[in-house]
């Protein structure tokens, strides 16, 4: 079964949307059909410390943690360069690492959309939908920032394509 | 059961979707991470709920519903259980009318909290019966599980969560009309049952002890109990969140007894359980307590290594558990810690402490990231409404000269929690060279994630009431040297004041008062609401 489980792993610092990145990646797994389950420790993060949450789907979870397992995140998203380093004991030998280095945030429309474009590079990976993405990133976030975190996630795609 | 009805919810979600499905008329609680969002997701979904100025005075009310036929959930952390403990311990012989949920989130591993007690062991020491989810689902389905046993034995039950279950999210299936509905809240007199004078304690003790026997039977023959047979070489018994770690963990032909009920213990179960494995291993988080009871149960288990004893379990700890491993775990790589937030009133506060070379007993929220650099501002933080005690405490022994640099912070929703009590003794057993207490408040109680608390005239639901003045109490307790001051606008006053209260022989209440960087917008937004409200009641 663990070879089934997708594993992802989410980095950062309080305020970058950590949470709010891997709130969006398991809806929309969830939205996909999958089993979740996501784990996250809510409290210091708004004080501007370090921040990680787990994402995991499969077919079925019900004998897995929530919590990914040391050295086997199969995806690791940084979205602070200085938080690589710390988070990088996550990631499992073959996994891949996509640290904010990739997007280009002087492209993004909004800043704060940074979080989203990481996905939008994640989702060149995963085996789910644009709709499914879309409409998780929708139910996600206020109406008036829809159409930027839909650029966003567009150039995070278009990220990930540029270096494969 | 369908599947267009499954949800994604956090633990917390799901206590409260329960509690709503599960007819609870009254959610009552204090802020206290993991389990703050509960109440907050409660009322926002259509419940009641409230918060009290503490865990005490949040069990009493419900309590009081409870005697009244009203369904009710107490939502806390885990320290909260020892601020309501005394409620706890004789409620357990009173017994409750309508159900009582008390949910305990405990925080192995202290992800926010001042230690990592083990609550499982109040179960034990009430008297109460004790349900641990698993996950989300069970945390759904165990609210109404929990109210219907409350309901029919008369008794608290206790819902043990941890942070893991509180904040993780899994799938869940809800189940709305499986609980049936509460009747009318009415009041039928109960004296000998309610009026604890030791006449009528003796038999209600008794009382209890017979209803635990028959919850203990229950349990046995149909309790939240599930095994998982394998090729019987390895038996893993457990609870709670270690269960997943456990399933995930253990290798491929392990058994399982997965404990829902972990009070009263089924060791019936337990022990055929037992017979049908070569090795049983205990997988439990924190204390030894399902190995203890085993054991004692006169059934051979393996528990771990002293080590697994501190901070939270997960797959790799489980494999080393069950592995034996005792080498030394790898750390892993410091992370950043939080800090106050740049801007943050309460940095100014700290910035005079520093210079003015005080000792400060302080107290538990943002404002206890003043003992991080380049404060390293405060000396002592122990538990809610400590600051005010252990200030009096050392200015009472101390030399003179020493005695002056102790001041007393604490901040507006602590104060109110556990700090008037200790503000009264001071006007009440003053030490010989007086004293200075501040008072930080940022309008809101903001650790938690910015709720609202009896001195922020907020309820709840941010909704206007009445407004706690500190600064009128503080005179009404006795204290006349009394001081508002802003700490942004007024920052040089700030430091005059506290420097001046320092060196004179009296009492001094300081409240520095400016809202919350963070809150400060949505204080408006209420405030404007509230305005509005009244002038279109005036109209």
């Amino acid at each position: 079964m663990a070879e089934q489980i997708t594993n992802v792993v989410v980095a950062g610092l309080g305020g970058q949307g950590v949470l709010k990145a891997s709130d969006i990646l398991a809806e929309a797994a969830f939205r996909a059909g999958r089993d979740v389950k996501k784990a996250e420790v809510h409290g210091m993060s708004q004080r501007g410390g370090s921040v990680t949450s787990d994402v995991r789907f499969a077919a079925d979870l019900s004998g897995a943690s929530p919590m990914v397992p040391a050295g086997s995140a199969d995806y690791l998203l940084v979205l602070s360069m200085d938080q690589v380093e710390v988070a990088r004991p996550r990631l499992s030998d073959d996994g891949v690492l996509i640290s904010a280095d990739w997007i280009d945030e002087n492209a993004l429309p909004n800043r704060k959309s940074l979080n989203v474009a990481v996905l939008g590079a994640l989702s060149t990976y995963l085996d789910l939908d644009e709709d499914v993405w879309r409409s998780a990133v929708h139910a996600n976030l206020p109406e008036k920032v829809h159409e930027v975190n839909d650029q966003a996630f567009a150039l995070g795609r278009e990220a990930a394509r540029k270096r494969s | 059961m369908t599947e267009s009805n499954r949800e994604l919810l956090s633990g917390n979600e799901a206590v409260a979707l329960a509690a709503l499905h599960a007819g609870v008329a009254l959610g009552t609680g204090y802020p206290g991470t993991p389990s703050t969002e509960i109440l907050g997701n409660f009322s926002r979904i259509g419940g009641r709920a409230q918060w009290a100025p503490n865990e005490k005075v949040a069990m009493e009310v419900a309590l009081g519903a409870s005697f009244a036929a009203a369904r009710t959930l107490v939502t806390m952390k885990h320290v909260g259980i020892n601020v309501a403990a005394d409620v706890l311990f004789t409620a357990a012989y009173t017994g409750v009318t309508g159900a009582m949920v008390v949910v305990s989130a405990d925080d192995p591993g202290m992800a926010s909290s001042q230690n990592e007690q083990d609550n499982r062991r109040y179960a034990v020491a009430a008297g109460v019966p004790m349900l641990e989810p698993s996950d989300s689902q069970e945390a759904y389905d165990f609210v109404h599980l929990g109210v219907e046993i409350s309901e029919k034995w008369g008794i608290p039950v206790l819902l043990r969560l941890t942070t893991r279950i509180c904040h993780s999210k899994t799938v869940v299936v809800p189940t709305p009309n499986r609980t049936p509905p509460a009747g009318e809240p009415h009041y039928d007199r109960d004296l000998p049952g309610r009026v604890m004078v030791p006449a009528n304690a003796r038999p209600a003790h008794r009382r209890l002890r017979a209803k635990l026997a028959e919850i203990a039977k229950w349990n046995e023959a149909e309790g939240p109990n599930r095994v998982i047979d394998g090729n019987g070489k390895l038996g893993i018994l457990t609870s709670s969140i270690s269960y997943v770690h456990a399933r995930e963990a253990a290798p491929a032909g392990a058994s399982f007894l997965k404990l829902g009920m972990t009070h009263p213990l089924p060791l019936g179960k337990m022990r055929t359980f037992a017979d049908v494995v070569q090795r049983l291993v205990v997988i439990e988080e924190g204390d030894p307590v399902l190995v203890d009871a085993a054991r004692a149960g006169g059934i051979a288990v393996e528990g771990k290594d002293e080590m697994y004893r501190f901070g939270e379990l997960n797959v790799d700890r489980v494999k080393r558990i069950l592995a034996g491993d005792t080498s030394p775990e790898p750390k892993p790589p410091k992370g950043k810690p939080p800090q106050l937030c740049p801007g943050c009133p309460h940095r100014k506060t700290f910035e005079v402490l520093r210079d003015l070379g005080c000792y400060a007993a302080g107290d538990i929220g943002c404002y206890t990231l003043g003992v991080l650099p380049p404060f390293e501002a405060l000396d002592t933080c122990v538990c809610m409404g400590a600051s005010m005690g252990v200030g009096l405490g050392l200015r009472h022994v101390l030399p003179e000269e020493q005695a002056r640099k102790v001041v007393s912070v604490i901040g507006d929703s602590t104060f109110v929690h556990g700090g008037i009590t200790g503000l009264v003794e001071m006007a009440y057993n003053p030490p010989p060279a007086g004293h200075v207490v501040i008072i930080l408040d940022n309008g809101t109680t903001a650790m938690t994630g910015l709720q609202e608390h009896p001195g922020t005239g907020r309820k709840l639901d941010h909704t206007p009431t009445h407004r706690l003045s500190f600064e009128n109490l503080a005179k009404a307790i006795g204290i006349e040297d009394v001081h508002v001051v802003d700490p942004v606008a007024e920052s040089e006053l700030l430091r005059r004041v506290i420097e001046s209260a320092l060196k004179a022989r009296k009492l001094s209440v300081i409240v520095v008062r400016r809202p919350c960087l963070l809150a400060a917008k949505k204080i408006k937004q209420y405030e404007a609401a509230a305005a509005g409200g009244a002038a279109a009641a005036a109209r």
